[in-house]
């Protein structure tokens, strides 16, 4: 047996090579070459198209602008037990004094404010006054290391004694520009590691964002805030011998004697809510790179210290909302298909030139603007309107009995079906356009009544264009938003709309994503079960 | 390859072409609004700079969105945007907008009082040029109100249902809305801010505005009320003066102002952030030649909105068309801000999208 086979072996090809692994690469070089044939479509739809979905999707789970603008704060709070104690001790407000300045400096506190507003009222205006105060805090010890010797203010003191010498040499020659990048004097980050960490930001900040030379730029107070915490803890200056070393050492013995900062109690001068629990665990709450708070808020939940629980109910609209988007639409798409289908089976059916003439009809609306369209309605609709006019003339309503048909649920409909009507027509016209009139014929000589032939033969065949149709009218219906902003009133509008508020107005994108991303869920789960009861290949576009 | 270098010849003309010729885009709300602007100083700015040229891109109501898209995108194509004050403290906020010097870059007003003083309370953010002061304000039709009833006289009006029956117009946002509510169910001016505050303040203003709530058609764009109420949909709404204007002395409907508790708000210029100092410059240089005295007092002569610097006030004369004198159109005018309400920008940012939830719940119920 076994020889049959090593004699037998694989089948060769003319080159000498297995024959299977032959084909196989000439059908991958062939996959290849169609792969390459469509990649420019596919590269455009990825870049174009999927790309920035992803990426506004991805802000819906996004959080890290709290790390970033507070990294030291949320370290420290790290070690903040908020069940125990509601608002946390100095070591927290030290690392929130460090990073408020930092950030400050670089004008990104107010964006975390607003961030941050969203969930808790109010914290926006505190990062907007604190910002402009935190240097305040800091100047007191700038001021008091100025009293003690004039060097503790000049820029190129501090670049000469944290600067590596070859650095300070280059960049204090330099006129204009940000000079050589900063290189830290060896040694530096033991002897003074806070006060080296905050030159190292003032360094870094003043070469890359302001384009200036630190050399020649005044220093941050913010680095003579922490040489005096490093001065007062444990400075190991004793064995340095350079630079301003004897600066240093007499600043060491004076510090003692120093005021020094409360920071928690500065905090709360600059604004009480500082030291306001809810403040506070905010920030901690909200620390986390990722957030589920963002899909919390769209299903009228929200993120506490002590967990998950519902939004109270004068604030919860998201599940409402989503609720009418979706009920709204099935009701307009069915309405759709019942003025739609009479439409396209005469479309489909009427002699050539009668029926050009109709689709010119159908299609004429569809070439006119959206907000002419939604406009014409309010015209029609509004109770000073044509309808209403006509209905009061005739006689068949009084004057104090004028119908409301818009800024309310029924405006929306009516505007929408209208606006969407085309999008059934269309397809149904194409599906029912390929059915054989002989088949309704045969049926009908075979004994079937007229509603029978329609029911049995012609209607089930035309099932793939309302199916399509459908679909269309539906996914195009659960986003719309500018009809329902003109005639829906305020029971009348979608979920579309908060998503454009939180987008252009209140600029809450991370919300905006979430909803975008449920809503975007929701139309793939019905597609999905479309897909599981009627099939998928049911649906014809022509 | 000869086509090929002509080709890439003429491409780099062309780019050189462009940089000699300054084109900056500026960014308005388009309409009257715009009309105003242009002729009032972007046209007498171009033609002395004859090198330069201005596209308009009236993309103001979504402006805050777009620059942020711009800024993370890195790539800033606006280089003068048109905003209230309400988005320019955000877009300040957000690190969008450039932070002015309002001393070093604006002119001083034509008595000698440096920028900062002639702009004085109306600098509600460090980022934001104000331009013009317009109102949201109330008006009415004589015409459609119930014999024997007095011409309304308060804002409060728009609560009596009893004495003006018929639908009003309110625009659909808290702001504005939730103060006129408090104020016509007792709650003294200076107090409006401190109670909103309160759980029980926004409880009182909403109850307030339930009063009335059936009969209220809200609005988004502010041109609704003026046709509406030329429908005959409303008896009285809410909307911007300069709105009001147009429709009563431009198109000669009968509609009377009620200027009672007008709510003032700005409009006015930020620069984007960000700006290479070659784009920066042409700017600043506009918006000094731009914001100063007589260029406030000309727009003026286009639209009804009060100038921003104080010392622009003497010299609005007539309308440019109409003839009329502008000045008791102005929502500044004595007569006509005899009760105003100012628009507390920085409680709105804080209490904006807090208030907001409540107000959509507070609709959807």
């Amino acid at each position: 047996m076994s020889d049959a086979t090593e004699t037998s072996g694989p089948m060769l090809a003319a080159d000498g090579r297995p024959l299977k692994a032959s084909l196989n690469r000439a059908l991958r070089r062939q996959k290849l070459r169609a792969l390459m044939l469509i990649a420019p479509l596919l590269i455009f739809i990825l870049v174009a198209f999927i790309a920035p979905i992803a990426d506004m999707l991805f802000r819906s789970v996004e959080n890290g602008i709290v790390e970033e603008t507070l990294p030291r704060t949320v370290e420290a709070m790290d070690e903040w037990d908020a069940d125990a104690e509601p608002v946390p001790g100095e070591e927290v407000y030290f690392a929130l004094f460090r990073d408020m300045f930092v950030a400050s400096e670089k004008k990104i506190h107010t964006r975390l404010g607003s961030r941050l507003n969203y969930e808790t009222t109010g914290i926006s205006s505190i990062f907007r006054q604190s910002g402009r105060e935190v240097e305040d805090i800091a100047e007191i010890y700038e001021d008091q290391f100025d009293d003690l010797n004039e060097n503790w203010t000049e820029e190129i003191f501090w670049a000469e004694l944290m600067g590596d010498p070859d650095w300070f040499a280059e960049a204090s020659a330099t006129e204009d520009g940000p000079g050589p990048d900063f290189v830290l004097k060896e040694g530096m980050e033991d002897r003074l590691p806070l006060t080296t960490e905050a030159y190292l930001a003032f360094a870094e900040f003043t070469q890359t964002e302001d384009e200036d030379n630190p050399a020649s730029e005044n220093v941050w107070p913010l680095v003579h805030a922490m040489l005096y915490h490093d001065l007062t803890g444990d400075a190991a200056i004793d064995g340095y011998t350079g630079f301003g070393s004897e600066e240093l050492q007499a600043a060491k013995e004076a510090v003692a004697e120093f005021e020094a900062v409360n920071y928690k109690q500065a905090f709360l001068d600059i604004d009480e809510d500082w030291g306001s629990a809810d403040v506070m665990q905010t920030i901690k709450v909200y620390s986390p790179t990722y957030t589920p708070g963002y899909f919390l808020t769209a299903v009228d939940l929200q993120l506490n210290p002590e967990g998950v629980e519902a939004q109270p109910d004068d604030q919860a609209i998201y599940l409402k909302l989503f609720w009418r988007t979706v009920w709204m639409s099935l009701t307009i798409t069915v309405a759709t298909i019942l003025l739609g289908y009479p439409v396209a089976f005469l479309l489909a059916n009427l002699p050539m030139r009668v029926s050009s003439l109709l689709m010119i009809l159908v299609l004429l609306p569809f070439w006119t603007s959206l907000l002419v369209r939604t406009s014409a309605w309010k015209v029609l609709l509004q109770q000073q309107g044509v309808i209403n006019d006509v209905l009061v003339w005739s006689g068949l309503i009084n004057e104090a009995g004028r119908l409301v048909m818009i800024n309310n649920q029924l405006g929306t409909i009516i505007a929408m079906t209208h606006i969407l009507l085309p999008f059934m027509i269309l397809p149904l016209y194409s599906v029912m356009a390929t059915i054989p009139p002989s088949f309704v014929r045969a049926a009908k000589s075979l004994g079937a009544t007229n509603v029978t032939a329609f029911r049995r033969v012609y209607f089930p065949q035309s099932v793939p264009g309302i199916g399509a149709g459908s679909i269309l009218v539906f996914i195009l219906a659960i986003g719309y938003y500018i009809t329902p902003a003109l005639v829906g009133g305020t029971t009348g509008i979608f979920i579309s709309n908060r998503i454009a508020y939180h987008i252009s107005s209140s600029l809450n994108w991370g919300l905006a994503a979430a909803l975008g991303t449920i809503l975007l869920a929701a139309v793939l789960i019905l597609y999905w079960a479309y897909d599981r009861i009627v099939g998928i290949d049911n649906v014809k576009l022509g | 390859m000869q086509l090929k270098t002509l080709l890439l010849g003429s491409a780099v003309a062309s780019i050189g072409g462009m940089a000699a010729a300054q084109d900056m885009t500026f960014v308005s709300w388009g309409g009257a609004y715009q009309a105003s602007q242009q002729k009032a100083y972007v046209e007498p700015y171009l033609a002395d700079h004859p090198d330069m040229s201005i596209t308009w891109d009236e993309s103001s109501a979504e402006a805050v969105a777009k620059l942020r898209a711009m800024n993370e995108a890195g790539n800033i194509t606006w280089d003068l945007v048109d905003v209230v004050a309400a988005d320019a403290i955000r877009l300040c906020d957000e690190g969008l907008a450039m932070e002015i010097d309002f001393d070093e870059m604006l002119a001083e007003g034509d008595d000698g009082t440096s920028a900062e003083d002639d702009f004085g309370d109306l600098l509600v953010s460090d980022c934001f040029i104000p331009q013009i002061v317009y109102s949201t304000t109330a008006a009415y039709r004589p015409d459609l109100l119930p014999e024997g009833a007095p011409a309304p006289e308060s804002i409060c009006a728009m609560f009596d249902t009893e004495t003006y029956p018929g639908k009003r117009a309110l625009e659909q946002r808290p702001i504005n809305n939730m103060e006129w509510a408090l104020l016509c169910d007792g709650v003294a001016k200076e107090d409006i801010y401190d109670v909103l505050e309160t759980e029980e303040g926004q409880d009182q203003a909403f109850a307030k505005l339930d009063t009335i709530k059936d009969d209220i058609i809200w609005w988004s764009a502010a041109a609704e009320p003026p046709q509406l109420l030329a429908d005959g949909e409303i008896v009285m709404g809410s909307s911007y003066n300069g709105r009001w204007f147009s429709a009563i002395e431009e198109q000669d409907q009968p509609f009377e102002m009620l200027w009672d508790a007008q709510v003032f708000d700005l409009d006015g210029w930020i620069i984007p952030a960000g700006l290479p100092e070659e784009r920066l410059e042409p700017v600043l240089d506009f918006v000094r030649f731009a914001t100063d005295t007589q260029r406030l007092a000309d727009q003026a002569a286009y639209i009804s909105y009060g100038p921003a610097r104080q010392s622009s006030a003497p010299l609005v004369g007539d309308h440019a068309e109409l003839g009329i004198p502008m000045g008791p159109h102005m929502p500044t005018a004595p007569e006509n801000s005899q009760n105003v309400f100012v628009y507390n920008y920085t409680w709105w940012a804080d209490y904006r999208d807090d208030l907001d939830a409540k107000f959509q719940a507070w609709l959807a119920q």
